[in-house]
C-alpha cells in the first residue's frame, strides 16, 4: 500500500477500497520504523493526523486528496502545531494560523502527519544546518538527501508520506529531489501563495510538491496553486488542469540543452545521464538542441548576494521581544537583540545574515545588490532569448550525486556550487521540476531539470512524464 | 546680530491618514483603544505574515497630491527601512525611498505671496509606542499604532523664518482636513512635524549645516523650536564655531533644543525594493476620479468668499476654517438671496456661538438653510426686529421650529401697518404740541422722544424704520 503513488492511493481512497485511517496508520508505523534511521520528520503528530483520518473517513465531501497522508516542510506555518523552520529561535513557536498551502491541502482533504526537517531557515544544501537533527538520504544512509527540502524528500522517498511539500528558494526542492529519487517541482514565483511560508528570500522563495511521481506533483501543485488574497506577488493567473495534458507526449517539443549548465567539477555519470534523458526524449518525438544561457556563471555570485540581503531583512524580526527564543537575564535592549539572535540562529544563517546587511550598507549597496540585480536582468534574458528557440531547458539538477553527509559542511563554497544549476531559474522567475532519470553506477539516484517558460508548469510535467515512462524508476523503492 | 543671517528651513510632515483600517492589514486604527488590541499577525510581524495593500490609502495619497499640486506618479515603489527597536515588529519599516506616489507640488504662502515647493510625498507605516514606566523601570511596547496609514510631505528648504514655517504648515493641515485625509490633531500625533533648519549669511547661496528638529506638538513649539534653533546657530558661527549636522530634540520646559544623536550615529538604513509587494500602479482614471470628487480648498474658497461675496478677509477666515460650516454657510446664503455679509454676520455670531454652546455639528443642525432663509426675511421685511430674530434662531436650532410659527406663537411679529401706525402718531402730535413746536424750531433730537412713545404704545412692537419715516413726514407738516 505505501508503495502506491499519490494519485492511485488517492482513488482508492475515493472508491473505499482503503480508509483513510488505515493508510495514516501504516504511514505512521512506517514513520515509526523508518525515522529513526532517516530523521526526515522534526515532528509527527499522530494525534492530528488520525482525527483528521477519522473525519476524513466519516465526510461525504471528497476533495482530490480526501484522506490522503502528506508532510509539510518545517518552514510551512500549522496552525496549532509547532513551526520552528529548522532553527532554535523558533523552537516552541506555535502560529496561530496556517500557511495558505496547509489551508489549501486540508482543503483537499489532505491528512497532514508531520512537519519534516530542513536546514535552518531553508539555507542550505543538505539538510545538516538545521538546529535540531540531520536528515539522511533512504537510498544510502551515509549520505545527505540533499537540501535545504530534505526532509520532505527523504520522507517521500522512504515511503512515509505519499506525497510532501517543500520550499525552494536555490534549488531546495529540485535538488533533494533528484538526491533522492523523487519529482520536485518549484513553481513559477508567484504561482503558489507564500503566506504563511517562513520566509527566506521573498523574491526567490516558491513553495512547490515533492512526490513519487509526476502526475502526483501535478496534482498536489493542483490543489496549492493559484491567487491567494493574502500574498499580494501572488499572481491572477488562471491555472491550467495539469493533469489533463500529462500523457500527451513530447512530440514536437523543442527541449534546449544550455552549454553551460555542463559545468566543471560536474560528474561525468550526471552528464551523461542528462545527455541520454535528452536523447530519451527525443526519441519520443521531441527535437534537442543546444542553447546559451551566457549569463550563469553570474548566477551564483548574485544569487549569494540578494538571498542574503532579503534574507537579512526577512530575519530581522526574530529580536526576542514577541515570538521566539529570547535571552535570558538581559539588562539592556542592546543585549536583548545580540544574545536572543546570537543564541538562537546558526552558524549559516549568522554567515548570511552578515553577508546580506554587509551587501546592503551605506558604500556597498550599489556595487553588490545594485550589481546583483543587473545580473539577474541579464540571466532573465538569457531565459527569453533560449525561449524564443526551445520550450523547455534540459539539465541536471545537481552536478553530482548525493554526497557524504559533513563532506561539504566545513566548505561552505563547495556547499553552495551543488545550487549552481537550480538557482538561475529562481533569480529568473522560471518554473523548474526534478524528475528520476538514472541510477548511477554507485547506486545513486539522478535527477533531470526542466525549466520553463514562466507558468508553463503543464509543459514540464507533460515532458517528466515522457521521460518517467520511459524510466520507471518510481518503482525503484530505498530498501530501509 | 542675528539680522546678518538667513535662516533656511525645511520641514517633513508626518499626517496619519483617516482610514479604519491599517496601511497593511486589516487591524483598526481608532485612537487610545487598550494595548496591543488592534494587531494581527501582520501588525506584529509574525513568520509567514505578508503585506496586503489598503486601496484606500492609495486614493487618499493621490487626493493629497492633487490637493497640494503634484505630480501623481504612475508607477511607484515600496521599499523597506531596517533599524531594530521594539515597536518596529519586523525590523524594519515598509515605505516609499526612490519612487514615491507624489512629487513636486508646492503651497502658497498668502502673507508673502509665497511660493512653497513639495519635494515629494510618500506612504509609509507609522511604528508602535514605546511607553516608558518610570515607577518600575519598565519599558512596555503597544503596537496598536503599528502600520497605522501616514502620508510624509517633505518641502524644499524654501522657508525662511518660524511664522513661514507655521504658516506653511497651517495651510498644509486645513488642506488635508479640507479633503478629509487627515483630522490635523497636533496633539494625539495624527499630524506631526520635523524641521531641518540651518542658517547662512545674507547674501550667500550656500546652505549652512543643517540640524533636524523634533518633537514639535503644537504650531506654538514649531515656531518656539525654530526661532531658538535659528538663535543657537546664530551664537554659534559668531562666536566662530561650526554647528554639527545633527538630530536635536525640542525641550518644551526648557525651551531649547539638544543633541538627540549626530550625523555619524545616524543609522544606515539599508533600504531596499520590497520584494512582498508588487509595484504600486496608478491609473490615469484613478488619477481623473480623484480630481473630480477633491473638493474647494480652503485657499480658493477664502479667495471666492473675499471676491465673490464681497466678504471680509477676516469674515472668509472664520466661515472657512471649518469645512461643514462653511457648506452650511453657503446652503444657507443660497436660500437666502440676501446680500452674503448678513448671512456671514449671522454665521459668524448666532450660528457659530449656538454650535459652540450646543456641540452639535454643523451637518447635523436641525434648522433648515429654507428656514435660515424666511428668518433672515422676515428680518429684512421688518416684520420682527434683529432680537426678535435672535430669539426665534434660538428655537429653531434647538427644535427645527418654523420661524412663522414662533413668531405668531410669542407675539412677536412688529406694527408695520402704517394705518394703525399713522394713528398712534396722530394722537401723540396732537397732545404734545410744545414738543411738537419744538422740533419744528430746529430740535431735531425731539424725535427720540416721539419714537420711544409710540413704541412704548405699541408695547414695543413698533417697526422702528416705519415709525421714524411716518414721524419725520408728519412733525414736519
Amino acid at each position: 500500500m505505501l508503495d502506491l503513488p499519490l494519485w492511485a492511493l488517492a482513488s482508492k481512497l475515493a472508491g473505499k477500497e482503503l480508509t483513510s485511517v488505515e493508510v495514516t496508520q501504516a504511514c505512521l508505523s512506517r514513520i515509526a520504523a523508518t525515522d529513526p534511521k532517516v530523521g526526515a520528520f522534526l515532528r509527527v503528530d499522530p494525534e492530528g493526523a488520525l482525527s483528521a483520518a477519522r473525519a476524513a473517513d466519516a465526510s461525504a465531501s471528497r476533495g482530490p486528496l480526501h484522506g490522503v497522508p502528506v508532510a509539510l516542510k518545517d518552514n510551512l506555518l500549522t496552525a496549532g502545531v509547532e513551526t520552528t523552520a529548522g532553527s532554535q529561535i523558533l523552537a516552541g513557536f506555535v502560529p496561530p494560523t496556517d500557511a495558505t498551502v496547509t489551508a489549501r491541502l486540508k482543503a483537499a482533504g489532505a491528512v497532514i502527519v508531520g512537519k519534516t526537517n530542513l536546514d535552518e531557515f531553508a539555507m542550505g544544501s543538505s539538510t545538516e544546518s538545521s538546529a535540531f537533527q540531520k536528515t539522511k538520504n533512504p537510498y544510502a544512509l551515509e549520505r545527505t538527501p540533499g537540501g535545504s527540502s530534505g526532509g520532505s524528500a527523504a520522507a517521500v522517498a522512504a515511503r512515509q508520506v505519499f506525497g510532501a511539500l517543500g520550499s525552494d528558494t536555490g534549488g531546495s526542492i529540485r535538488q533533494p529531489a533528484a538526491l533522492c529519487n523523487v519529482v520536485g517541482l518549484k513553481p513559477t514565483w508567484g504561482r503558489v501563495s507564500r503566506s504563511g511560508v517562513v520566509a527566506y528570500a521573498s523574491s526567490l522563495d516558491q513553495v512547490g510538491p515533492l512526490a513519487r511521481s509526476v502526475r502526483d506533483a501535478a496534482l498536489l501543485l493542483q490543489v496549492i496553486a493559484g491567487r491567494d488574497a493574502h500574498d499580494a506577488t501572488s499572481a491572477d493567473v488562471a491555472v491550467p488542469d495539469f493533469a489533463a495534458t500529462l500523457e500527451d507526449g513530447v512530440k514536437g517539443l523543442r527541449i534546449g540543452l544550455p552549454r553551460e549548465y555542463f559545468v566543471e567539477g560536474m560528474d561525468p555519470e550526471v552528464a551523461a545521464a542528462i545527455r541520454d534523458a535528452a536523447k530519451t526524449l527525443e526519441a519520443a518525438g521531441a527535437t534537442v538542441r543546444e542553447v546559451s544561457l551566457p549569463h550563469t556563471k553570474h548566477a551564483l555570485a548574485a544569487y549569494y548576494v540578494i538571498a542574503p540581503a532579503e534574507a537579512s531583512s526577512n530575519l530581522a524580526r526574530y529580536d526576542g521581544v514577541r515570538f521566539g527564543h529570547r535571552a535570558k537575564d538581559v539588562k539592556q535592549l542592546k543585549d536583548l537583540y545580540e544574545r536572543s539572535r546570537a543564541e538562537g540562529f546558526g552558524p549559516e544563517v549568522k554567515r548570511r545574515i552578515m553577508l546580506g546587511t554587509f551587501a546592503l550598507s551605506a558604500g556597498y549597496h550599489d556595487a553588490y545588490y545594485v550589481k546583483a540585480q543587473q545580473v539577474r536582468t541579464l540571466i532573465r534574458r538569457d531565459f527569453d532569448q533560449a525561449f524564443a528557440d526551445v520550450d523547455v531547458v534540459l539539465s541536471a539538477a545537481s552536478p553530482t550525486c548525493a554526497w557524504l553527509l559533513g563532506e561539504k559542511l566545513d566548505d561552505p563554497l563547495a556547499m553552495y556550487l551543488m545550487d549552481v544549476l537550480t538557482l538561475p531559474t529562481n533569480l529568473a522567475g522560471l518554473p523548474g521540476l526534478s524528475v528520476p532519470t538514472a541510477k548511477s553506477s554507485g547506486g545513486l539516484p539522478i535527477g533531470a531539470q526542466l525549466i520553463g517558460k514562466p507558468f508553463d508548469e503543464a509543459t514540464l510535467l507533460r515532458a517528466a512524464r515522457a521521460l518517467e515512462r520511459e524510466r520507471t524508476l518510481d518503482a525503484w523503492s530505498p530498501a530501509l | 546680530m542675528i539680522s546678518d543671517f538667513q535662516p533656511v528651513i525645511g520641514l517633513e510632515v508626518h499626517a496619519q491618514l483617516l482610514t479604519t483600517s491599517k496601511l497593511f492589514s486589516t487591524a483598526g486604527t481608532t485612537f487610545g483603544a487598550e494595548p496591543n488590541t488592534h494587531t494581527t499577525p501582520v501588525c506584529l510581524g509574525f513568520p509567514g505574515a505578508l503585506p496586503v495593500l489598503n486601496a484606500r490609502v492609495v486614493e487618499l495619497a493621490i487626493r493629497t497630491g492633487l490637493a497640494l499640486e503634484c505630480r501623481v506618479n504612475e508607477k511607484s515603489e515600496w521599499s523597506r527601512k531596517h533599524y531594530f527597536y521594539p515597536d518596529s515588529p519586523k525590523g524594519y519599516q515598509i515605505t516609499q525611498y526612490e519612487f514615491p506616489i507624489c512629487e513636486w507640488g508646492g503651497v502658497t504662502l498668502e502673507l508673502a505671496g509665497k511660493r512653497v515647493r513639495i519635494r515629494r510625498i510618500h506612504i509609509e507605516e507609522d511604528a508602535g509606542k514605546s511607553v516608558h514606566d518610570a515607577a518600575d523601570g519598565l519599558t512596555l511596547v503597544d503596537l496598536n499604532r503599528v502600520g497605522t496609514p501616514l502620508l510624509e510631505i517633505v518641502s524644499e528648504p524654501d522657508l525662511r523664518s518660524a511664522d513661514e514655517a507655521v504658516e506653511y504648515l497651517k495651510i498644509l493641515r486645513d488642506v488635508l482636513v479640507s479633503i478629509g485625509v487627515n483630522d490635523g490633531n497636533l496633539e494625539e500625533g495624527s499630524f506631526r512635524c520635523d524641521a531641518n533648519v540651518s542658517v547662512m549669511r545674507k547674501g550667500s547661496e550656500v546652505y549652512g549645516t543643517r540640524c533636524e528638529l523634533k518633537n514639535l506638538n503644537s504650531f506654538r513649539n514649531i515656531k518656539l523650536a525654530i526661532d531658538t534653533e535659528i538663535a543657537r546657530h546664530v551664537d554659534v558661527l559668531e562666536g566662530g564655531g561650526t554647528i554639527a549636522q545633527e538630530t536635536r530634540l525640542f525641550d518644551v520646559n526648557r525651551g531649547e533644543t539638544r543633541s538627540m544623536r549626530s550625523k555619524e550615529d545616524a543609522q544606515d538604513y539599508r533600504y531596499f525594493p520590497e520584494p512582498d509587494l508588487p509595484l504600486l500602479l496608478v491609473t490615469p482614471e484613478e488619477i481623473a476620479r480623484a480630481k473630480a470628487t477633491l473638493p474647494e480648498l480652503p485657499q480658493a474658497k477664502r479667495r471666492r468668499y473675499v471676491e465673490r461675496l464681497k466678504l471680509t478677509e477676516y469674515d472668509a477666515g472664520v466661515l472657512t476654517a471649518e469645512r461643514g460650516f462653511s457648506e452650511l454657510f453657503e446652503r444657507c446664503q443660497a436660500a437666502a438671496g440676501v446680500e452674503p455679509k448678513k448671512v456671514a454676520n449671522w454665521f459668524i455670531g448666532e450660528v457659530s456661538r449656538l454650535l459652540n454652546e450646543s456641540g452639535v455639528k454643523p451637518g447635523e443642525v436641525k434648522f433648515s438653510p429654507a428656514q435660515f432663509a424666511a428668518l433672515l426675511m422676515a428680518i429684512d421685511a421688518g416684520t420682527i426686529s434683529q432680537n426678535a430674530g435672535k430669539e426665534v434662531f434660538g428655537e429653531m436650532f434647538h427644535s427645527g421650529a418654523e420661524p412663522a410659527e414662533v413668531i405668531a406663537r410669542k407675539g412677536l411679529a412688529q406694527v408695520s401697518d402704517t394705518g394703525a401706525l399713522e394713528k398712534v402718531i396722530d394722537e401723540l402730535i396732537a397732545a404734545n404740541p410744545p414738543n411738537v413746536a419744538a422740533y419744528r424750531a430746529g430740535k431735531v433730537q425731539v424725535l427720540g422722544f416721539f419714537v420711544g412713545q409710540v413704541m412704548k404704545a405699541l408695547k414695543g412692537k413698533g417697526n422702528p424704520k416705519v415709525i421714524n419715516e411716518l414721524l419725520e413726514q408728519k412733525l414736519k407738516g
